[in-house]
């Protein structure tokens, strides 16, 4: 027992480096008073140290914590993946004017976010329901507290009001669920209550709601429609730093928590049929529930996106609507719908963040959010400008960027399961976001800027960031072999 | 009749705890929904989490589920003080804001 302890402490190190990165951080705040964001390059050197950690961990396959934690290829996916997000943002928040005001607080803000990110580490990896449950809380509650950072501006304050409210309910209906969920089959890890619903529970319109409440508690966390009314407000009204990580990292957790939790506790074991796979729980069929989730998503996201002149609205919106295609994928449930969702996520990463990345600049530099008032911002800022549009292009799904990629592999396995009528609405639903996309690119480049408008410049560094991300994602589109391998041999997990 | 019905409050089963709960969850999910002010808001969250308790705590008194229930009663309990202590924080900055804490009242941000 205490050797197995032990064994699974060693399994556990990039979140116990990450817990220490936090308790680091705290001491550090109190003793170093200085201008510069010294808590911050600690927040990165753990964070490097944990994807240190991470990337040794690949090639395991193991359940540690007597079944409460999972170190499989596809939990070393997820993290790398966070740990990719988490550099990036922290390197958005060193860089942001926005923050500059609150420079005394500066080290709660580097708390925070090394909170976050043990959160969102222990979702993708947790296999028992109470650990899901704490992890999801721990990622929340930060988060409440970073959207409301920027304290003295009155759309901060607000959005973080509406996001602890709507989070604190959708956690607590979750949280019901996953109680009816326990009490059915008397079990608290994935793999028993796997073999309880195979075995047979008697009280099937029990386990629908518990399901069912569920649902509500993960579709919150990736915004997808009905439960994304707090996206827009929230986005627009946080610091676009934290904007980026939750349209980003918080979303990729989710859905590397979601996946595990549907695919290894609903799959019957006889087969990996597509009719096999739901049938676990007989009531409602839950592949054409999360089917029009997906497409509701698709169609609220993109039309409410075309009439949205906030740029950090917008891309709310437009993340919305990326929620209902990578959800595509687990409504398949096959590992090919699974494979294409992981890749979809990796090439989402990188033109997201960039597309917030650029946003922040203009604000840094230009001080505006409005769409209408990037008009001749491409001819004062040529590089962000084309930067800013290829992002978008990639968000769109056209080449030769990355985006074209993941929307080819999530479709096409989305046709190949047969599932015509939600490819026919994903498409459909492309064409128009591009109207909304390209609406930027035309304020940018289509007008002149007013005479006497300034030329916008960025210092190196600012410059490095926008070419990490610029370069992956125009990569991605040409060159995708390495990552189609990742995925595919990420596409293990215990149990599945 | 009578007889019978005292009978089974006088020996409460899991089906009278669980009943307890739904009530407490469906008043908590009513007062999140028809009150205007957060205070109350957040006071409907913590029936709705507290009724997640009392079934965890039924469960791991009448199933096989054994003390895995109450200790993740424990930890819910304390999650639930963690966020009201952080939706508080939350709310009187919103107050300090906004001089109101009127959910309706509140709607800078729309569209």
């Amino acid at each position: 027992m205490v050797e197995h302890t032990l064994h699974s402490i060693g399994q556990y190190l990039p979140e116990i480096v990450i817990l220490a990165t936090l308790c680091v951080i705290i001491v550090a705040d109190l003793f170093i008073k200085s201008e510069r964001h010294t808590t911050g390059w600690i927040m990165l050197a753990g964070l490097l140290l944990a994807g240190y950690f991470t990337i040794l961990q690949s090639g395991r396959s193991e359940s540690v914590f007597y079944d409460m934690v999972a170190v499989d290829p596809f939990a070393v996916f997820f993290k790398s993946v966070l740990i990719l997000a988490g550099l990036f943002v922290v390197f958005f928040s060193m860089k942001s004017l926005e923050l500059e005001n609150y420079k005394s607080r500066i080290g709660e803000y580097y708390m925070l976010l090394a909170g976050m990110m043990l959160g969102m580490l222990m979702m993708v990896g947790s296999t028992n329901l109470l650990l899901m449950f704490l992890a999801l809380e721990i990622t929340s509650i930060s988060s409440y507290v970073l959207v409301g950072f920027t304290k003295k501006s009155l759309r901060s304050s607000e959005s973080s009001m509406k996001y602890i409210i709507y989070g604190a309910v959708s956690s607590g209906v979750m949280l019901y669920g996953i109680s009816l969920l326990v009490g059915v089959t008397s079990a608290t890890d994935i793999y028993a209550i796997n073999k309880a619903l195979v075995a047979g529970v008697d009280q099937t319109l029990i386990l629908n709601i518990a399901v069912l409440m569920i649902i509500v508690g993960l579709g919150f966390k990736i915004a997808i429609v009905p439960f994304h009314f707090w996206a827009p407000d929230v986005y627009e009204g946080a610091p676009i730093t934290i904007a980026a990580l939750l349209a980003v990292a918080s979303k990729i957790a989710a859905f590397g928590m979601m996946i595990r939790f549907f695919s290894v506790t609903f799959i019957d074991s006889a087969g990996f049929s597509a009719a096999g796979v739901w049938s676990a729980i007989d009531g409602i069929h839950w592949d054409i529930l999360l089917g029009g989730m997906a497409a509701l998503a698709m169609i609220v996201g993109n039309l409410t996106a075309l009439r949205q002149d906030n740029i950090k609205r917008m891309l709310a919106y437009s993340s919305i609507a990326h929620a209902g295609y990578i959800l595509m994928g687990l409504v398949i449930l096959t590992s090919e719908g699974l494979t294409a969702i992981l890749i979809y996520l990796f090439i989402y990463l990188f033109m997201n963040l960039g597309a917030f990345y650029v946003a922040m600049l203009f604000m840094n530099k230009a001080g505006t959010e409005s769409i209408e008032e990037y008009k001749g911002l491409g001819f004062r800022a040529p590089l962000a400008g084309v930067a800013l549009t290829i992002f978008l292009v990639s968000l769109t799904g056209l080449p030769p960027t990355g985006g074209l990629v993941a929307k080819l592999y999530i479709f096409g396995a989305a046709i190949s399961a047969g599932w015509i009528w939600l490819v026919v609405i994903a498409g459909i639903t492309t064409v128009i976001s591009l109207f909304y996309y390209i609406r930027v690119v035309r304020n940018m480049f289509f007008f002149k800027p007013e005479d006497d408008a300034p030329e916008l410049t960025f210092d190196l560094t600012s410059k490095l960031i926008l070419f990490a991300l610029l370069i992956p994602t125009l990569l991605l589109g040409i060159y995708f072999a390495p990552l189609l391998e990742f995925a595919k041999s990420s596409m293990s997990m215990i149990g599945f | 009749m009578d007889v019978l019905m005292i009978q089974s409050f006088a020996e409460p089963g899991l089906t009278h705890f669980l009943i307890v709960s739904a009530i407490l969850f469906s008043l908590g999910i009513m007062a999140v929904l028809s009150r205007r002010n957060t205070i109350m808001v957040l006071m409907g969250v913590e029936l709705i989490l507290n009724s997640a308790n009392i079934n965890f705590i039924a469960f791991s008194r009448f199933t096989e589920l054994s003390l895995d229930g109450q200790m993740i009663g424990l930890f819910v309990i304390i999650i639930a003080a963690a966020e009201a202590a952080v939706a508080l924080a939350i709310v009187l900055n919103v107050y300090n804001r906004f001089k109101t804490i009127n959910l309706d009242e509140i709607s800078l941000l729309k569209g």
